[in-house]
């Protein structure tokens, strides 16, 4: 699945100057977030204000790259077309110990194992040209 | 005890076709507003407001502009609705509050798309350009495939119930000729055993991208009456819009609808078990369900249960989507909302043919866009 990935042709993130410590950090295989200095909430996706509190003071910290799957979808047909080649694969919500949703795709041999509720881990890899934050099960997972 | 004093007084529908040659939305939009002033018994000078859908790639920027010229009229107000599938209801609260601020007197709501063999995509720089297409996740179809495994999971509901829903929707269209899916009805079975698009999304359960228009007249109310039609009164609305993309939901088994249905049904001092008619925007399945549990009329989860015990068609207890909604009708871009305003104007002035509800008197029209996120409710009366 991964290597097939690596050869995807595929449209990538346009990342901005506020938005681009969050790929930077992928690129080394991390989860960054952004968290307000003044309510302490953590944000995604990066922004220039909090929209929690709307304060400006945003600074980036290190994210456990731990969550749950909150739900999923295995795509039959790809709604870009270059992503066909690699279906069916699996969509994620992943709702991260921190507090913000972030979509991504899970990584699983069989769609079956997956279960909303159970517990995620980060696992970032090669799509064509760039590195994604996508998601496996976690390995102590005791899905609930 | 209506907040408002505005009506519908002409409705235009095109026929909805799955695909247009060399033909222009201008052609389209032109078409609808000069056959809903027609049907409101009024010239084109009457016209004094309008308002429009963006148009992406067509015409990108001043579309109100471009419109009334080709039009050759001169609105006192115009302005673009931007709010996805709930645009159609949007505009008529928003005609609404335009009349009774005196900005205007008749206000012209219109809709329209061709649908090319290769129709443009749209350029986008938003977050979820930059957030949700690079995981692959283009596309709408992910972003109520999420809600419905989440609704599963949560609930127990099954796909047998989901299907139903689309079977529904294809069994009323067989009263609508101009139905994509006319004289093709499909049993629950035929529904599931469809291809799974994005799971547990089946073909039949996506609403047909097809071409079309719809427009709508609104006018004050006292100007309404002894026209060519018994006027529709607007006698609640509400509005909410809460998220753009799907991880940003507030909730995945409950939608901006809600508060929207709920300041709809205040306004009008009706309850969603009062109305006569159920239109509700039925882009997908699972957006029905949903839509029958935030208007109350079952308990959160419980839509399957509860449309087992009540009828759907046009003499059933709970008429719902009686033109086949757009899961059978097709979806026109942004029309295919405006349609479920449209099949409730024809039922509330009593002339929805041999689909016609019995005495119907008041309709919940629902709209909703982008990722369950923009939410419009409209509350309609017949004229008394």
């Amino acid at each position: 699945m991964t290597a097939l990935l690596a050869h995807l042709q595929v449209p990538g993130p346009f990342p901005n100057p506020v938005t681009r410590p969050f790929w930077d950090a992928v690129q080394n295989h991390q989860l960054a977030l952004q968290r307000c200095a003044d309510c302490r909430k953590w944000v995604f996706y990066a922004r220039h204000h909090c929209p929690h509190c709307w304060s400006q003071t945003l600074s980036w910290e290190a994210a456990s790259g731990k969550g749950v799957l909150k739900s999923f979808s295995v795509i039959h047909r790809a709604g870009h077309s270059a992503w066909q080649a690699a279906t069916p694969y699996l969509i994620a919500l992943v709702q991260l110990d921190e507090g913000p949703t972030m979509l991504s795709q899970l990584l699983v041999d069989d769609p079956t194992q997956a279960r909303i509720g159970g517990a995620v881990s980060l696992r970032c890899v090669q799509v064509g040209e760039r590195m994604l934050p996508f998601f496996e099960p976690s390995g102590d997972d005791h899905a609930n | 005890m209506s907040l408002h004093q505005a009506s519908i007084i002409g409705i235009s529908e095109l026929k909805p076709q799955r695909s247009t040659v060399g033909q222009t939305t201008l052609d389209f939009i032109s078409s609808a507003v000069i056959q809903a002033v027609a049907d409101a018994g009024l010239e084109k000078d009457a016209v004094d407001g309008l308002l429009v859908g963006p148009q992406v790639g067509e015409t990108p920027q001043h579309v109100p502009a471009t419109v009334a010229e080709y039009l050759g009229i001169q609105p006192r107000m115009s302005n673009v609705v931007d709010l996805g599938g709930a645009s159609g209801a949007g505009m008529v609260w928003r005609a609404a509050a335009a009349i009774a601020a005196g900005m205007c007197d008749t206000v012209v709501c219109v809709l329209a798309n061709v649908r090319e063999a290769d129709p443009p995509r749209s350029p986008n720089r938003n977050p979820i350009r930059e957030f949700d297409v690079p995981f692959g996740a283009s596309g709408a179809n992910i972003s109520y495939a999420l809600p419905m495994q989440r609704h599963m999971d949560e609930f127990g509901s099954t796909p047998e119930q989901f299907a139903r829903i689309a079977a529904i929707a294809r069994q009323n269209a067989q009263l609508n000729p101009n139905a994509i899916f006319y004289g093709k009805p499909a049993t629950t079975q035929d529904i599931l055993a469809s291809p799974l698009i994005a799971s547990p999304l089946h073909l039949y359960e996506i609403v047909m991208p097809v071409a079309g228009g719809a427009a709508v007249v609104v006018t004050n109310k006292r100007r309404a009456r002894g026209l060519r039609h018994p006027p529709v009164h607007l006698l609640g609305a509400g509005e909410k819009v809460t998220h753009r993309a799907i991880s940003q939901a507030p909730s995945l088994t409950s939608g901006p609808l809600k508060a929207a249905m709920e300041h709809a049904f205040r306004q009008s001092g009706l309850r969603a078990a009062d109305m006569s008619l159920l239109s509700l925007y039925d882009c997908y399945t699972i957006m029905v369900a949903l839509t029958l549990e935030d208007a109350g009329l079952c308990a959160p989860g419980q839509f399957g249960p509860w449309m087992d015990e009540h009828c759907f068609d046009h003499l059933g207890d709970h008429p719902l989507n009686t033109h086949g909604g757009q899961l059978a009708c097709g979806q026109a871009d942004l029309a295919g909302g405006m349609g479920h305003i449209i099949e409730a104007v024809r039922q509330l002035r009593h002339a929805a043919g041999p689909r016609q509800i019995p005495n119907a008197e008041s309709a919940l029209i629902t709209g909703n866009g982008a990722t369950v996120s923009e939410a419009v409710a409209l509350v309609l009366g017949a004229d008394s």
